[in-house]
């Protein structure tokens, strides 16, 4: 599983477009290589093309297993159940795709500066981030997404990457040395920096993780796994059930020496009524609605093993803080040595961090405001601001 | 029903209850090797069997060592059976000079008593010499109980064990079963049986002049009767005790002779569900969890409970055709009233519907009457629960381990209700566990079913049957369900004597016997070797009235989905067609 930090899924559960799409998909996957590997539907697909046959041959004979209109009454409806049953399998997939496709949308709305020349003050064009190619050269300012993997080369800037990393403190990137790539999807707090993209258009970060959302696989899980055992089993025995009625009735009539011996139709009918086509129908729908589910929560599941891993987990334990936040660390309580009153320290912690525009800085203010009800105030005359730079990693007032 | 009707049902099941309680906790110590007080006796026997036999007791199986040992045993016991049958006129003690068993009913008959069916295609007392009832069928009468025990102590061990790689040893498991349950139970039943009357005796045959002589079918004239008579007394018990229902009598427990007290016929009927029942009691004292026994316990008096209750009203209820004829059927003081075609008159229609729940319930087969002349809702209910899989109390041991898998199947359906991984008893269920259990369920209800059709379609059935029409059909369906559930009991009015029937129940048996306990052995290895998962607070509980309501509910569903169908065709129709008349 990987954290992802991401735009949230959209909200509509059933779109027109997803409906056709997966209307089509419903009459593709009739193909019997697809519908073998699940038994029970596939049985139900064996069912449907019998009566269809027979209805056929009661058509043109005139008098065939039963009237015709019965016979093709039956075999509609069991068309619809296993139309019905992909058409539920079709909606999940739609749902996962239409995630990625979020993901995609994403990427393609952020907008890249793109410059002309090496540096900070050649001309500047805005393309949207999914247009950029290897060797463009960008700019990024404080508060903007680093449109794609890149090398820095001009500028140091703090960079909140994790999104990716999940290191919740902002690192520090500037040109030369082994601090100076960066990944598209990160943003910059502090700063500014010029970037040159070493990835061609699909080939970032942010595209494997695209890739990843929809090449989940449709692995079976192991409950799944036992279910269609189990399904399985009950269609055996239920198709012996109903075969084995055949030459019962045969037997019955013969005994008695009245009546007619039940119909194939009827038979067939019968099977699809007692093998459990609800649970091995919706069984593929629901495994891909449980990832679905995950990726709405943020987690993309590489696979449905683990999605029931996660059904299964009771305590989270992390070797990192990262991975699950939100790269936005927050002052939560003010810590004076001995000798020195709280509400001190709060005061000139404040008054430090006044210029400091990263989430750290203005969650001291904050904090400040909330314990001690320091506001911003009037100061001094004389006093000089230091706002936070990547260079200094500080911020302050220099009162003179 | 009569009050004093329910009244005995109570009774019943109320005595069944409190022996089956503490004899259960005892045969869980002892299954599991503790040294109680039978070993004063049973222990030096014990130590020289496997001395003789160069066992080593503290040998740990794996499951399919375990099979194997089970399956050469069995296999050793039908042959020595089917000889004993076929070399009867050379053998000793043979008071009635009786010839070889016919080939085809001994191979039936030697199936039948080693699978612990005790499907009896032939009459007791004018075929089997006191020698071959004593050495060869009471032998495996108690070998066939104990090899259920055993396997359903491989399982338990299976379901105990962490990260084990056997499940114990069958030499030790069948010989203390054998040693230190059924005999010591057997000899205080046949005592108790012989104080009632209940023959035990080498002499050969009673005899007494007619008070009034007929004539046989060629005219002679017929003076005196003729009783064989053996060691009854002794067979009986460990007949009723161990699930087998082999009757020393062709009549088995509806002869005077087998049972002929109303105690003697309350001590056997509590004897057939005995060992089942305290099994449950056993398995939870074992998992040291009493509930989980309870439960299952439970979980079965919710299934027999109610079918007794209904076969016995069936049969009160008399026959509709007979109130036309200005027949008395209300039970009063002088009558017991019902239906009494096929019962004996001692007993009447509560007794015999208490014993035909309980002895198709529990895989037994004895009979105290003739279940061919039950009412047709009457002989629905034993049919039925019969083929529930033999799962409600069942066999000895086969019972218990049958009822486990449905468990297991429970659980897994359940878990997934919860969303949670199945776990029973803090293992995992996995695909392997429900393949298993799927073979073990389907297996006995596709040879049911494919039998069945396989007799209808045969053009020469019709002349074996006793009746034409849907009671004909249910006598097929019934000698199906009852071989390949191991069951044994005969719906009677069938000629089962010919080579089509007895060649295809024996078939029935074999598959029904060990398509379910081979597939038990590897849930029993798959689970042994799993470690167990601490219970937490989504753990599915597996004990209380929620969990034996999805167990009954699997049970039920399972079973009158596949049966209905058949069923519709057989009882059901006759009952209509009574009805209707």
């Amino acid at each position: 599983m990987v954290g992802l930090v991401s735009s949230k899924a959209s909200g509509k559960v059933l779109s027109r477009s997803l409906i056709q799409t997966a209307a089509l998909e419903a009459v593709r996957k009739l193909d019997p290589r697809h519908m073998v590997r699940n038994p029970v539907m596939f049985t139900v697909e064996l069912g449907s093309a019998f009566t269809t046959l027979l209805f056929v041959h009661a058509a043109w004979t005139g008098r065939g297993d039963a009237s015709p209109g019965f016979v093709l009454a039956v075999a509609a409806c069991l068309w619809f159940t296993v139309l019905f049953a992909n058409f539920a399998e079709a909606v999940a997939e739609g749902r996962g795709k239409a995630q990625a496709d979020t993901l995609r949308r994403t990427r393609r709305d952020v907008i890249a500066i793109r410059l002309a020349g090496r540096n900070r003050d050649s001309a500047r064009e805005e393309v949207p981030a999914a247009g950029l190619h290897r060797g463009d050269v960008v700019l990024v300012e404080a508060g903007q997404l680093v449109p794609g993997d890149g090398e820095v080369i001009e500028g140091v800037a703090s960079v909140d990457e994790s999104a990716i990393t999940g290191e919740s403190a902002p690192v520090i990137r500037e040109a030369g040395g082994d601090r100076s790539a960066v990944t598209g999807g990160t943003r910059v707090l502090s700063d500014w920096i010029v970037v040159r993209i070493t990835a061609e258009p699909g080939a970032s970060f942010l595209d494997r993780m695209i890739a990843l959302v929809e090449g989940a696989k449709r692995q079976k899980t192991p409950n799944e796994i036992a279910l269609d055992i189990l399904l399985a089993a009950l269609t055996i025995v239920f198709l012996l059930a109903t075969a084995t009625l055949l030459p019962f009735s045969t037997y019955a009539v013969r005994a008695s020496g009245q009546g007619t011996p039940v119909s194939l139709t009827v038979l067939v009918a019968l099977l699809v009524c007692l093998i459990p086509t609800t649970i091995g129908g919706l069984l593929s729908a629901i495994g891909i609605a449980g990832m679905d589910r995950m990726i709405q929560a943020n987690v993309i599941a590489t696979s449905g093993r683990a999605v029931e891993a996660a059904g299964d987990v009771d305590v989270l334990l992390l070797d990192k803080t990262g991975t699950i936040t939100l790269g936005n660390r927050q002052a939560t309580a003010f810590l004076a040595a001995d000798g020195v009153p709280e509400r001190v320290l709060a005061d000139a912690a404040q008054l430090a961090s006044l210029a400091d525009e990263t989430p750290e800085g203005r969650s001291i203010v904050v904090l400040a405001k909330e314990r001690h009800g320091l506001r911003g105030r009037h100061v001094e005359e004389g006093a000089v601001f230091l706002p936070f730079t990547a260079q200094t990693r500080m911020s302050g007032l220099d009162l003179g | 029903m009569t009050g004093a009707g329910l009244a005995e049902i109570a009774l019943y099941f109320g005595v069944l209850t409190a022996l089956a309680v503490p004899l259960g906790g005892w045969i869980g110590r002892v299954l599991q090797g503790d040294r109680g007080w039978t070993d004063r006796v049973a222990g030096p026997v014990e130590r020289a069997l496997y001395r003789v036999a160069g066992v080593d007791p503290s040998e740990d199986m794996s499951w399919r060592r375990y099979a194997v040992a089970v399956l050469l045993f069995n296999g050793a016991g039908v042959v020595l059976l089917y000889a004993l049958q076929r070399l009867q006129s050379a053998l000793p003690l043979n008071p009635g000079r009786l010839g070889a068993v016919e080939r085809g009913v001994a191979w039936n008959t030697a199936v039948s008593f080693v699978t612990n069916t005790n499907w009896q295609a032939y009459a007791g007392e004018s075929t089997m010499s006191p020698f071959v009832q004593m050495a060869g069928l009471a032998v495996q009468n108690f070998l066939s109980a104990a090899t259920g025990m055993a396997v359903l102590a491989a399982l338990m061990r299976g379901l105990v064990r962490r990260s084990a790689r056997g499940i114990g040893s069958f030499w030790v498991d069948l010989t203390r079963s054998t040693l230190h349950v059924l005999l010591p139970l057997s000899v205080v039943l046949a005592l108790f049986l012989a104080a009632q009357g209940v023959v035990q005796t080498f002499a050969g045959e009673a005899r007494w002049p007619l008070r009034d002589p007929v004539r046989d079918a060629s005219g002679q004239p017929v003076t005196e009767q003729v009783v064989p008579l053996g060691p009854v007394a002794s067979q009986v018990a460990i007949k009723q005790l161990g699930t087998n229902g082999g009757g020393y009598y062709g009549a088995n427990s509806a002869h005077p002779f087998e049972n002929p007290t109303p105690l003697a016929n309350f001590a056997e009927v509590l004897a057939i569900l005995l060992l089942p029942a305290a099994l449950c009691f056993a398995f939870g004292a074992w998992v040291k969890d009493r509930r989980q026994g309870w439960t299952i316990y439970a979980a079965m008096l919710a299934i027999a409970l109610p079918l007794t209750l209904a076969t016995v009203a069936a049969e009160q209820a008399g026959n509709p055709a007979l109130t036309p004829l200005g027949v008395d059927q209300r039970p009063t003081s002088l009558q017991a009233g019902g239906n009494m075609e096929g019962k004996e008159a001692r007993l009447g229609p509560v007794e015999s519907g208490i014993w035909a729940t309980a002895t198709t319930a529990a895989s037994n087969g004895s009979v105290n009457a003739m279940h061919d002349s039950l009412t047709p809702l009457g002989g629905l209910w034993p049919l039925w629960v019969i083929q529930l899989g033999e799962v409600v109390f069942g066999g000895v041991g086969s019972g218990l381990y049958g009822m486990l898998l449905f468990v297991i199947v429970a659980v897994f359906i359940a878990g997934l209700m919860v969303g949670r991984t199945p776990e029973y008893l803090g293992k995992k269920i996995e695909a392997f566990e429900m393949k298993m259990a799927s073979v073990a369920i389907l297996t006995p209800s596709a040879v049911v079913l494919v039998g069945t059709a396989l007799a209808c379609l045969l053009p020469s059935t019709a002349a074996t049957l006793g009746n034409p029409g849907p009671h004909g059909f249910t006598e097929i369906l019934y000698a199906f369900s009852s071989t390949a559930n191991n069951n044994g009991s005969a719906f009677g009015g069938l000629d089962a004597s010919g080579s089509f029937w007895t060649q295809a129940t024996a078939i029935a048996m074999l598959v029904g016997r060990y398509g379910v306990l081979v597939p038990v052995l590897a849930v029993a290895g798959s689970l042994a070797g799993k470690r167990v998962v601490a219970a937490g607070a989504g753990t599915l509980p597996t004990h209380g009235p929620l969990f034996a309501g999805l167990l009954v509910a699997a049970i039920l569903l399972v079973g009158a989905l596949t049966f209905v169908p058949a069923l519709a065709l057989g009882p059901i129709v006759e009952h209509l067609q009574l009805a209707a008349r």
